[in-house]
């Protein structure tokens, strides 16, 4: 790894346990991780196998037991809630399954708001608005509210929001989790496309087709990373990859 | 490649280059195209077993071409084969041989047998994902071929998942 690349996230030792009714959880037993500028890394592994709370643990959203997190750097483990407040609208946009909007708010709010709350000049943050929406397809959809929208429609909202003040790392948890199947394909076009941009992205989910867009997948299992995979998406032998599952046979 | 072939004319005659032409328009860019003379070789075999007819065309400048038409004979294999449903796809079993054997060798980490199935398969799937963004986005037909090697590749994975899932317990239990 060169050295003038930018890290962007690091996680050393990261345990969490989840003391419900029942015996306690291991969602998350010692994980270690390294993403870089530029990166588009997925996270996949069956339901349950705790993808979800470390990603919560990497945003922010829930706090480790033990282990600890920097960001572009710095170290986190003494960051208070409104802290990550801040950063999770400056250095970590989030998107979630099931969207998360403000359902009265109207779709412009909803991509507004983060902004304003940081301190954006209205007129830059209705810029910015008109020109993610705009980029996102939702030309015209501004004064609806998230409830009229289709579940795909929402999800680009939510994207929009996340990304309106520029975080540095994009977290995605089962973005495509509750959409059709032509909504999973645009949200993986549409995460493919700010990635090459030079959006770092870190996405969560369950299904391999999602996280082949990814240039780097890691296969979570049982709170651990099992393996950290570089996709090169460089030919495939002979006989077997794309050619051999394309192959209509007679 | 027979019965596709077989297929295409029963639209109406034609020669070896324009099925090939045919098939590509149709399947897109996703498919691996056969070679013209694998076409050739294939409508030579139909013709022996008298399901197709060829008549030889004379040109003026170019050697004859050879025109086929589908026999009665042709017309009743592709019924029979629109009849039979096809066989389902089969679970990868080089892959679970070697992953059931591993213990009674010795020589390979059942884990780390799935790891490595895996990155082939993400890989593929990604070659894939490139092929269906390339792909024009007006040949449907082509983009669920695309789509349904992803669907047979992700329940693939799915299945590693599972052998993982069930290693680590047994792992756990000992």
């Amino acid at each position: 790894m060169s050295e003038s690349v930018a890290e962007v996230l690091r996680a050393e030792g990261l345990v969490k346990t989840h003391h419900g009714e029942g015996a306690p959880a291991h969602a998350v037993r010692g994980v270690d991780l390294r993403v870089t500028g530029g990166e588009f890394v997925a996270i996949t592994g069956p339901s349950g196998a705790g993808k979800s709370t470390l990603l919560h643990l990497l945003g922010g959203l829930q706090r480790p037991d033990a282990g600890s997190l920097w960001l572009d750097g710095e170290r986190t483990d003494g960051y208070s809630e409104a802290r990550w407040a801040v950063e999770r609208r400056k250095r970590i946009g989030i998107v979630f399954q099931f969207f998360n909007l403000v359902s009265d708010l109207s779709v412009a709010d909803n991509v507004e708001l983060p902004a304003l709350l940081a301190g954006v000049a209205p007129r830059k943050a209705r810029a910015g608005r008109e020109e993610l929406l705009t980029e996102l397809g939702l030309e015209g959809k501004e004064r609806s509210m998230p409830g009229e929208l289709s579940g795909g429609e929402q999800q680009r909202v939510a994207l929009a929001r996340a990304l309106v003040n520029h975080p540095p790392l994009l977290l995605a948890d089962e973005p495509a989790g509750s959409l059709d199947s032509k909504g999973t394909r645009e949200v993986m076009r549409l995460l493919s496309r700010f990635h090459r941009r030079g959006q770092t992205i870190l996405l969560v989910t369950h299904d391999a087709r999602l996280a082949s867009a990814a240039d780097r997948v890691i296969s979570f299992f049982d709170g651990r990373i099992a393996d950290d995979a570089e996709l090169d998406g460089g030919t495939p032998p002979r006989r077997a990859g794309t050619s051999g599952v394309l192959e209509l046979r007679d | 490649m027979r019965l596709p072939l077989l297929a295409l004319l029963a639209r109406g005659p034609a020669h070896g280059y324009e099925l090939k032409q045919d098939l590509e328009q149709l399947l897109g860019s996703a498919y691996p195209q056969p070679n013209v003379g694998q076409i050739y070789v294939t409508l030579g075999r139909l013709e022996k077993s008298g399901l197709i007819e060829g008549e030889a065309i004379e040109q003026s400048s170019r050697p004859n071409k050879k025109v086929y038409h589908l026999t009665d004979a042709g017309r009743e294999a592709l019924r029979v084969w629109y009849e039979e449903t096809a066989d389902e796809p089969r679970v990868r079993d080089e892959f679970f041989m070697k992953l059931a054997l591993a213990p009674k060798t010795g020589l390979a980490d059942r884990i780390a047998l799935i790891n490595r199935q895996r990155r082939q398969y993400l890989n593929t799937m990604r070659q894939l994902s490139k092929l269906a963004a390339a792909e024009d986005r007006d040949n449907r037909v082509s983009h669920l071929l695309i789509e349904g090697a992803m669907l047979h590749l992700q329940a693939d994975l799915d299945w590693l998942e599972r052998c993982q899932e069930e290693l680590e317990e047994l792992e756990e239990l000992r």
